[in-house]
């Protein structure tokens, strides 16, 4: 574990994960919740628990979006808060 | 300063942790967007399971994948007694919470998916994704009520 890259590395989580509950728009805020999870991705695979890293990479990062990105295209983009 | 030293310190993913699920319980509370509210709650998922995985972590410890010295077991006849091939626990992180949470992840994503379809029936239904327009609507007993 390296304490640097580990503290710089929750420093971007907090600010990944406030930007993305803030932004307006939901498809933006969803690319940011993939930035989110793929920074947690680095921080497991950093700290030594590299499966847990590579399944969220792949499903954290990845289906999840799909996921959110297809609900949002059968719903509207737009958020009030 | 001392309390600074012993407890924030060293300690400072279980204050991430902290940090971050407030702001996932935040929203999963206070948003009025239901798709605002499922993504504090992914936020929230993952901040324990930074805490978990943060519990495995030792220091100076390699990732937990056995290194094995196959010239030098192949020699000598008594792995057991080859202070090279003994395996000491402390060299490698403890993988127990991974596993654990390798399970929380996958059911973290299919919770997310059941979520995300209840939330696309209620637009089919309401036409809105916001909760004060869904109560309003449930309170004046609207179309789309079929209870």
């Amino acid at each position: 574990m390296i304490v640097a890259f580990d503290i710089i590395i929750l420093i971007f989580l907090v600010i990944t994960a406030v930007i993305s509950l803030r932004v307006r728009d939901l498809l933006g805020a969803t690319m940011v919740l993939s930035i989110y999870s793929f920074l947690m991705c680095l921080l497991w695979a950093e700290m030594g628990a590299v499966d847990v890293a590579f399944t969220e990479a792949a499903v954290g990062a990845g289906v999840s979006t799909v996921f959110l990105i297809a609900t949002i295209y059968h719903t509207r983009r737009h958020s009030s808060d | 300063m001392d309390l600074l030293n012993q407890y924030l310190i060293p300690h400072f993913n279980y204050w991430a942790y902290v940090i971050l699920m407030m702001i996932g319980m935040h929203a999963m509370i206070v948003k009025n967007n239901l798709i605002k509210k499922l993504i504090g709650m992914s936020i929230f998922q993952t901040a324990i399971i930074l805490f978990y995985v943060s519990i495995g972590v030792k220091e100076g410890a390699d990732i937990p994948v056995l290194h094995h010295h196959a010239p030098e077991v192949a020699e000598s006849h008594t792995p057991a007694a080859d202070p090279h091939h003994a395996v000491d626990p402390d060299h490698y992180a403890n993988p127990l919470p991974h596993v654990l949470m390798l399970t929380a992840i996958v059911v973290g994503v299919s919770t997310l998916g059941m979520a995300l379809a209840i939330s696309q029936s209620i637009y089919k239904d309401f036409d809105t994704l916001e909760e004060n327009e869904i109560l309003a609507k449930i309170k004046q007993g609207g179309p789309g009520i079929d209870v």
